[in-house]
């Protein structure tokens, strides 16, 4: 299997979903003439056309409500967000109408729409450009949240979700966009919701998703060394949440960490350990621990930066914690 | 502005159609009350008594297979375009043979044979959504329009402009028509808007405003359909800003006490169906006869529209959970 970059596995994506079904387009700031701020729509404006490949104004709520028009009267539009940081302007376009104008009209409309946006921490942008939003989504009833690490499930998850009936917050790690991996030649598809394992373990855990999935790995790799044998759960979605495979886990190895980019307070990691209570009570040895971003604004200072994200050093605490 | 050549041109058959249909809204409209008192009803409640003449000239300017979109005073708005008033007063009734089956309620009405849209409860919140739809037919190659219909208040709303310069830009064949009763809730346009004349906002997107007595449903009905007619041949978007006015409050629950007593008497002289009534009869186009047998008529059909909503079920108890998604 070739190696790939995670950009160049979702530019594969969008080329074969935009050639498969004519009815997808995309629209977006950048996305056409200039590629792309992180250039994943590189190509696409050369080969499809300006229809379908729209150059919008910076107006997040105007892309995502005429996405939303567009899917509800037969298109399968993919709304790209320059940032996840902007998703906030569109937010009562994402929460107030697509997310639930399907219940809202009976079930007689549907949004099959894909909102592509890219966050996380970690390059020094500030307070406003380094959100790490997943969990609100995951609030809403009516949104898929799906949120990839390897560049095979970007590339397989993003065509299931340009593919699905309903609207996908298909939310991208920009630390992750230059990151190889193996990815399938041929055509393939992930299904939404479907956790996968990263690595097999026997005494603790680990859920997580998205750039932290590779903290992760690096963590257990380094315990390993000390004869602790993790388990790190890519959680892939957080809608569908995919909790038999986490509980499956859980109860081999009683243990359980949740790490998470997000604010720790109101986080997803607080949902998985309480259905984790909830479902396995019985067969933990530990507190389920929790690890997530420090509850501030996000700082400028790389330092300061560093000590809010989540990193090996601290994984490595928090399974130890649990031991 | 229209011309008496231009109304000529309207069969008898179309002129006593739109007196139905806003006879029609009329009776429904002015039967929820009650009905609201006795529980029959719930949640809030816009009532769209007064502006009939825009609805029903907007409805009869455009076609089927055109898409309309509207706020959340819409049940006139569904009526008019040709939403059976059963279905509708089941929905208010929160039924399942309601036209959102039960969960939309009074704000949130779709009926996607009719091609209307939905109601929206975010003011201004579905104006992007209308360029989306209108962008859908450009896409398609379609020869269909979009009409968008909002209050005075999403004027002052960022999406507002968004959608604007967003239909603008890309040239989709869609006509914004602003509903301007005077009131966002209970703020007077004069004192929520910097620009008193709201036809006027869309001249920063380079798109033809245009001022229209929204209690004259053929003045509505002209300019709209020249509007539309643009639309369809590739002329892009309008804006048309109809001036009219609601006579009961925001939503039931309204008291009213921010309009005059004599501002409300100046309008209610201007109400748009005995005005139609007299000049139909004048114009040797219906005798009062005709009318008053329209009228009987109607209230029967609301009547019905009464009895099919009380009669109906409620949603199953399962529904509760269906319809959230496509794929579950």
């Amino acid at each position: 299997m070739p190696e790939i970059t995670c950009r160049e596995a979702l530019n594969q994506a969008l080329h074969e979903e935009m050639a498969r079904d004519p009815s997808t387009f995309i629209l977006g700031e950048d996305v056409g003439l200039y590629e792309g701020s992180f250039k994943v729509t590189k190509g696409l404006l050369a080969r499809f056309g300006e229809k379908r490949v729209l150059d919008t104004p910076i107006s997040e709520a105007g892309i995502v409500g005429m996405a939303c028009g567009a899917a509800m009267t037969g298109l399968r539009p993919i709304a790209e967000l320059m940032t996840i940081n902007f998703a906030i302007v569109a937010m009562d376009q994402i929460m107030n109408h697509v997310a639930i104008v399907r219940y809202m009209f009976g079930g007689q409309v549907k949004v099959p729409l894909t909102i592509r946006a890219p966050g996380g921490a970690g390059h020094q942008l500030g307070a406003q450009h380094s959100h790490v939003l997943e969990a609100i989504f995951m609030h809403c009833p009516g949104l898929r949240v799906i949120v990839p690490s390897f560049p095979a499930d970007a590339k397989g998850l993003l065509k299931s979700a340009i593919r699905s009936d309903d609207p996908v917050m298909f939310i991208e790690h920009e630390g992750i966009y230059g990151v190889k991996g193996e990815v399938p030649e041929d055509e393939f598809t992930l299904p939404l919701g479907v956790a996968d394992i990263k690595r097999r373990g026997t005494d603790v855990t680990i859920i997580t998703l998205s750039r932290m999935v590779y903290v992760c790995l690096e963590a257990a790799e380094e315990l390993a060394g000390e004869g602790i044998q993790v388990e790190v759960v890519d959680l892939r979605a957080l809608n569908p949440l995919d909790m038999l495979t986490v509980l499956e886990s859980v109860r081999r190895t009683h243990r359980a960490v949740t790490v998470e980019e997000s604010w720790l307070t109101g986080g997803w990691g607080g949902e998985v350990a309480s259905r984790i209570m909830e479902q396995a009570f019985d067969q933990m040895d530990a507190p389920v621990f929790r690890l997530g971003c420090a509850d501030v604004p996000m700082p400028y200072s790389k330092h300061l930066e560093q000590s809010a994200i989540p990193n090996v050093r601290k994984v490595i605490e928090a399974v130890r914690s649990v031991l | 502005m229209e011309t008496k050549k231009e109304r000529s041109l309207l069969e008898s058959r179309d002129l006593l159609g739109m007196y139905r249909d806003m006879v029609r809204v009329r009776q429904f409209e002015e039967a929820c009350p009650k009905l609201y008192s006795q529980g029959k009803m719930g949640g809030f409640l816009h009532l769209y008594s007064g502006q009939e003449a825009v609805g029903v000239g907007v409805a009869h300017a455009i076609h089927k297979q055109d898409y309309m979109i509207s706020a959340y005073r819409e049940h006139g708005l569904l009526i008019a375009k040709g939403g059976r008033p059963e279905k509708v007063m089941a929905e208010l009734f929160g039924k399942a043979t309601g036209v959102s089956r039960g969960k939309g309620g009074s704000m949130h009405l779709f009926d996607p044979e009719l091609r209307f849209m939905g109601g929206y409860g975010i003011v201004g919140g579905h104006l992007p959504i209308s360029v989306g739809v209108a962008y859908s037919i450009l896409y398609r190659e379609g020869d269909e329009v979009a009409v968008c219909l909002f209050g005075d208040g999403a004027t002052n709303q960022g999406v507002f402009h968004e959608a604007m310069n967003m239909a603008a830009l890309y040239q989709v064949p869609m006509i914004f028509i602003c509903e301007n009763n005077g009131y966002g809730i209970g703020t007077s346009v004069l004192r929520a808007s910097a620009m008193e004349e709201l036809y006027k906002k869309s001249c920063a997107y380079e798109t033809p405003g245009e001022k229209v007595d929204g209690m004259d449903v053929l003045a509505v009905y002209e300019t709209v359909r020249r509007a539309v007619q643009r639309a369809r041949e590739g002329g892009g978007p309008s804006y048309i800003e109809a001036i009219t006015y609601r006579f009961r409050g925001h939503s039931i629950s309204d008291p009213g006490t921010y309009r005059s007593e004599q501002e409300k008497r100046i309008w209610q002289e201007r109400d748009p169906i005995p005005n139609f009534a007299r000049w139909l009869v004048e114009q040797g186009k219906a005798t009062r006869e005709d009318l008053e047998k329209i009228d009987g008529e109607e209230k029967d059909l609301i009547r019905e529209a009464i009895r099919f909503a009380e009669e109906s079920p409620f949603p199953d108890p399962e529904e509760l959970w269906t319809d959230v998604y496509v794929e579950s």
